[in-house]
């Protein structure tokens, strides 16, 4: 006769998941001990945002105001537009040297792969600072930053996605004598072209989004604005940019769903 | 296992059917000795050998995971053989560097089950790509760039597989049995001298499956081509096929002339 009883409804953790479970608690208490988490300050905040709050509402719509925070933030979406196209189109050639079994040998892969984490593991704040030094301040340092944030971001992913696609079609043009550089051109990066424009236009929501506060280290930009803000207490002007970088933030991620919808949708 | 042939075929002594092949015209196109193939431990295949003679074909039978679609990856260099010789056109693959390896693949064409066509190309440019290995380059890339005799050519190859209006529409927005026959002219237009032919049909229906099949052996003998094909059709293996060679348990079970042979001695080797 089988068996009809039903099962537990929680199952008893073995020794290694309770020891597991446990160390997780410990690291997230020492984490808050570590990163000065008060339960008081969260209790005694609400005030002190209220005042901020009140302090900054309205926000400073003077004409003149307005109109040089537009042209910053033109500026801004410069730098993102800029930094971002000059990005995805190094990424493309450096992630056929960093995908696995394209046209480029096992060394090369594994070089680029690395050099691709070392840019992704430095903030794109922390190479602001650097092309501020090295091209000195001004927009042009953050245009730097930006594509340089994107080829680490851009480089890995098209690599992933070239790795990923159907290897049904490159196959076939390996057997007709092609080159792996023409097996790149004609089958891998075609076929990889939706994930690009997927990965290409968060890329650019990225880059709208680090471009706002690039401002405040001198890379250009509205950031400086946001920190000018800030220093002076003028905090209904600091208000209007936060808002200002909202909207656009949020045009762009809308504009972006929308262009990937209408892309991708159709080509796949 | 063991096959019982007919009366009217012969058995030779090493449980292997053969029968005569009829008297070579031209020499061989392909010459397999020996050849072993297995994936870390597991064996796919051991001890294959057969010759096929120039303008033949050859239908490659056996049940699922017999070592078909491997043998015919391992004849044109697709994947390492384990064991034993292989050698096409004149070439020996298993001695072949990568450029040696090319210009023999320039002469040889593969379709697949899967039509493997660049989904979001046009028809035209997929076709162009098989003179890739006759010239690599931009200019091969795409139909835009392509010199007009390419482009001329590849129409042409479309037109004999009747898809020759379809030229400009996007890869991906044909049916199974289209996509099968622009694979079939992709395959033909840089003229190879061996084709090898991976169930052409396997992925269509019926109606489609009988088309292509037709279409593929019509256009082969009339340049002249030599084939080796897979298929689980025995019908088509016997119809389509001047040989027949069938596997089973990782080795040649069966080499004998189309003719020579009966559906019933095919059903064996799925036995």
């Amino acid at each position: 006769m089988t068996d009809t009883s039903l099962p537990q409804r929680l199952e008893r953790p073995t020794a290694l998941s309770f020891l597991i479970y446990a160390a997780v608690i410990i690291v997230m208490l020492w984490s808050f001990q570590g990163a000065g988490f008060s339960a008081d300050k969260v209790l005694s905040s609400p005030p002190r945002f209220g005042d901020f709050v009140s302090r900054a509402f309205p926000p400073n719509v003077e004409p003149k105001v307005l109109l040089r925070l537009f042209w910053k933030m033109v500026e801004t979406l410069q730098i993102a537009f800029a930094g971002a196209i000059i990005g995805i189109a190094l990424s493309v050639p450096i992630a056929l040297l960093a995908a696995r079994g394209l046209i480029a040998g096992q060394l090369i892969n594994t070089s680029v792969r690395n050099i691709l984490g070392f840019i992704r593991s430095v903030p794109d704040l922390a190479w602001a600072l650097v092309f501020v030094v090295a091209v000195g301040l001004g927009p042009f340092a953050g245009t730097l930053a930006i594509a340089i944030d994107t080829i680490g971001f851009c480089g890995r992913f098209f690599a992933d996605d070239m790795e990923a696609i159907d290897k049904g079609p490159s196959e076939a043009l390996t057997a007709t004598g092609a080159t792996r550089m023409d097996i790149a051109a004609c089958a891998t990066v075609p076929a990889s072209m939706p994930a690009f424009v997927s990965t290409a236009l968060y890329a650019l929501e990225k880059a709208v989004r680090s471009s706002t506060v690039l401002g405040l280290v001198g890379a250009g930009g509205i950031g400086i604005e946001l920190k000018v803000g800030f220093d002076l207490f003028d905090y209904p002007t600091a208000m209007t940019v936060i808002l200002m970088i909202a909207v656009v933030v949020l045009g762009i991620e809308a504009f972006s769903t929308w262009a990937r919808k209408k892309i991708i949708g159709e080509q796949r | 296992m063991t096959l019982q042939p007919d009366a009217k075929r012969r058995s030779d002594t090493a449980g292997v059917h053969r029968t005569p092949v009829s008297p070579v015209p031209l020499g061989h196109d392909v010459t397999v000795q020996g050849l072993k193939k297995s994936f870390g431990a597991t064996p796919i295949f051991q001890d294959i050998s057969f010759r096929l003679a120039t303008g033949e074909s050859m239908a490659l039978v056996g049940a699922n995971g017999t070592g078909k679609s491997t043998l015919l990856r391992c004849i044109v260099g697709l994947i390492p053989v384990s064991g034993g010789t292989v050698e096409v056109l004149g070439q020996h693959v298993n001695e072949a560097t990568p450029r040696d390896m090319r210009r023999l693949r320039a002469q040889t064409g593969l379709v697949a089950q899967k039509h493997n066509l660049v989904p979001r190309l046009s028809v035209l440019t997929n076709v162009i790509h098989g003179f890739l290995g006759h010239h690599s380059g931009p200019r091969y890339w795409s139909q835009s760039f392509a010199p007009a005799a390419a482009r001329h050519a590849a129409l042409a190859a479309l037109d004999k597989v009747g898809l020759a209006h379809l030229a400009d529409r996007r890869a991906d927005r044909l049916s199974g049995g289209q996509s099968q026959r622009v694979a079939i002219a992709r395959a033909l237009v840089a003229k190879p001298k061996l084709l090898i032919a991976d169930e052409p049909c396997a992925s269509l229906d019926p109606s489609a499956g009988e088309e292509v099949m037709d279409l593929f052996f019509r256009l082969m003998r009339e340049d002249g081509v030599t084939v080796i094909f897979t298929s689980h059709h025995m019908e088509h293996a016997l119809s389509y096929g001047d040989r027949v060679l069938g596997l089973a348990a990782g080795k040649v079970r069966l080499d004998a002339t189309a003719q020579s042979l009966s559906v019933k001695d095919l059903r064996g080797l799925y036995d």
